[in-house]
């Protein structure tokens, strides 16, 4: 018997207005794996990432979670999923740790200790549109820091992050694969995560003929 | 499920309480076109009279309007709705928070403010509580079935007018029987009919919106 992957994904596809985002795409990711989505810009890998949160409906292929396909266990998936896109869903005129605790919905206190391990701390209560990019990109890496969700899809999680922030999220990613989860991530700089799997986005043969 | 609705009802009125400015704006303009329609057409108290209960529910109209799109605009452009699309609980009840957000920042102030502009348009005695109750329950109406239309038009960019155009037809009757509410108490005759009409129509919008906009923003955001 086959061994059961966290999350398999099977010849999938994306086509919208008649053409299709990438050529079909298999790849299956295991607890404790990271995966990398290469690919140059306008290859579709925010669309990958997105069709993986069920924000996208693929036009076909499966997406396979423990086992069985998320159309049949949409709840659980979802449960078990964190999403962090282009757009960070940081409120600007929220204050950093009001961002969080409507996030989190689990109390104020988990929403500081947060802050203080993304370097933001004593910046709780001041409003996001007084932070720097970095800082706001940093409000919404937060999340990753309470979360009991077991797979993380981040689409460049490293935009506008500092060399200091980069090795920080780094170690975050190592400590949730220690603790059994997964991680999808696209992005274009090179990690330095032991055992780091990559798969790649392909633009579709004929993309750009309408 | 319940936690859904008060999270996203308190979060959207935070969020209006740091936007005052803005959220005031629709009750700016409500009591200012009220206050300029005696200048315009006739100080003359009598025929202020007769008109008053229409001028007041138009402009409640026209304020709704004015702010619905913002519902979910600024969620979808910060990708908040789109956490909120990819969450594992039902879409319903934070849409419902959201439009009783919506409501209380927009449709509770101009309820609170018609009796203030009845009195500048001369409106008859007999008819502040009915024109009270009315858009009470009337504003409610107009911001549940706005919702409808603003996640219909969420992922346009420019999709005010095209959110005027579906919503309008929508609204009217609403504004008939809101109008007919005033119209009736102050001709004399018994005004809960119309009332309870438009108590009816507030009850099916709480029961049928939400989940008419939940499928609204599922539809335009899978595209």
């Amino acid at each position: 018997m086959p061994k059961l992957s966290l999350l398999t994904v099977e010849q999938l596809c994306f086509e919208r207005d008649d053409r299709h985002a990438f050529e079909p795409i298999d790849f299956a990711v295991d607890r404790g794996e990271i995966m990398q989505v290469e690919g140059p810009n306008g290859s579709g890998k925010t669309t990958l990432l997105r069709l993986l949160t069920t924000a996208l409906q693929p036009s076909s292929g499966t997406i396979i979670y423990a086992g069985q396909p998320i159309a049949l266990c949409r709840y659980e998936y979802l449960s078990d999923i964190l999403y962090l896109g282009h757009q960070s869903a940081v409120k600007m005129n929220l204050t950093a740790a009001e961002n969080l605790r409507w996030m989190a919905t689990d109390g104020i206190d988990s929403a500081r200790d947060a802050l203080s391990a993304v370097e933001l701390s004593g910046y709780d209560d001041v409003p996001c549109y007084n932070l720097s990019a970095g800082q706001q990109r940093r409000v919404a890496l937060a999340r990753l820091f309470m979360t009991n969700a077991k797979l993380w899809f981040l689409d460049e999680p490293f935009t506008a992050i500092d060399k200091q922030g980069v090795s920080l999220l780094e170690n975050c990613l190592r400590e949730h694969v220690k603790r059994g989860g997964a991680v999808v991530l696209s992005t274009h700089q090179d990690l330095a995560i032991d055992g780091l799997r990559k798969t790649s986005c392909v633009p579709h043969a004929d993309q750009g003929a309408l | 499920m319940a936690s859904g609705f008060s999270a996203y009802l308190r979060r959207d009125l935070l969020l209006a309480y740091r936007r005052r400015g803005e959220a005031a704006s629709p009750l700016i303009f409500f009591i200012m076109v009220s206050t300029l329609i005696p200048l315009g057409i006739t100080p003359e108290s009598a025929r202020l009279a007769e008109i008053a209960p229409g001028i007041i529910w138009v402009m409640a109209l026209l304020a709704t309007l004015l702010s619905i799109d913002g519902i979910f605009a600024n969620d979808y452009q910060d990708g908040s709705l789109e956490q909120l699309l990819i969450s594992p609980h039902l879409l319903a009840m934070p849409i419902l928070g959201k439009t009783a957000a919506h409501w209380m920042v927009t449709g509770l102030p101009l309820t609170l403010a018609s009796p203030l502009l009845g009195m500048m348009l001369s409106l008859p005695a007999q008819g502040y509580v009915p024109i009270v109750a009315s858009l009470a329950l009337g504003t409610g109406c107009l911001s549940l079935i706005g919702s409808v239309g603003a996640a219909l038009t969420v992922s346009l960019r420019k999709g005010g007018l095209l959110l005027s155009l579906l919503v309008m037809p929508l609204y009217m009757p609403v504004i008939i029987f809101g109008s007919a509410t005033v119209q009736s108490a102050i001709d004399g005759f018994a005004w809960s009919g119309p009332l309870a009409i438009l108590g009816a129509m507030l009850a099916a919008s709480i029961a049928l919106c939400p989940l008419a906009a939940a499928g609204a923003l599922r539809l335009t955001s899978v595209n």
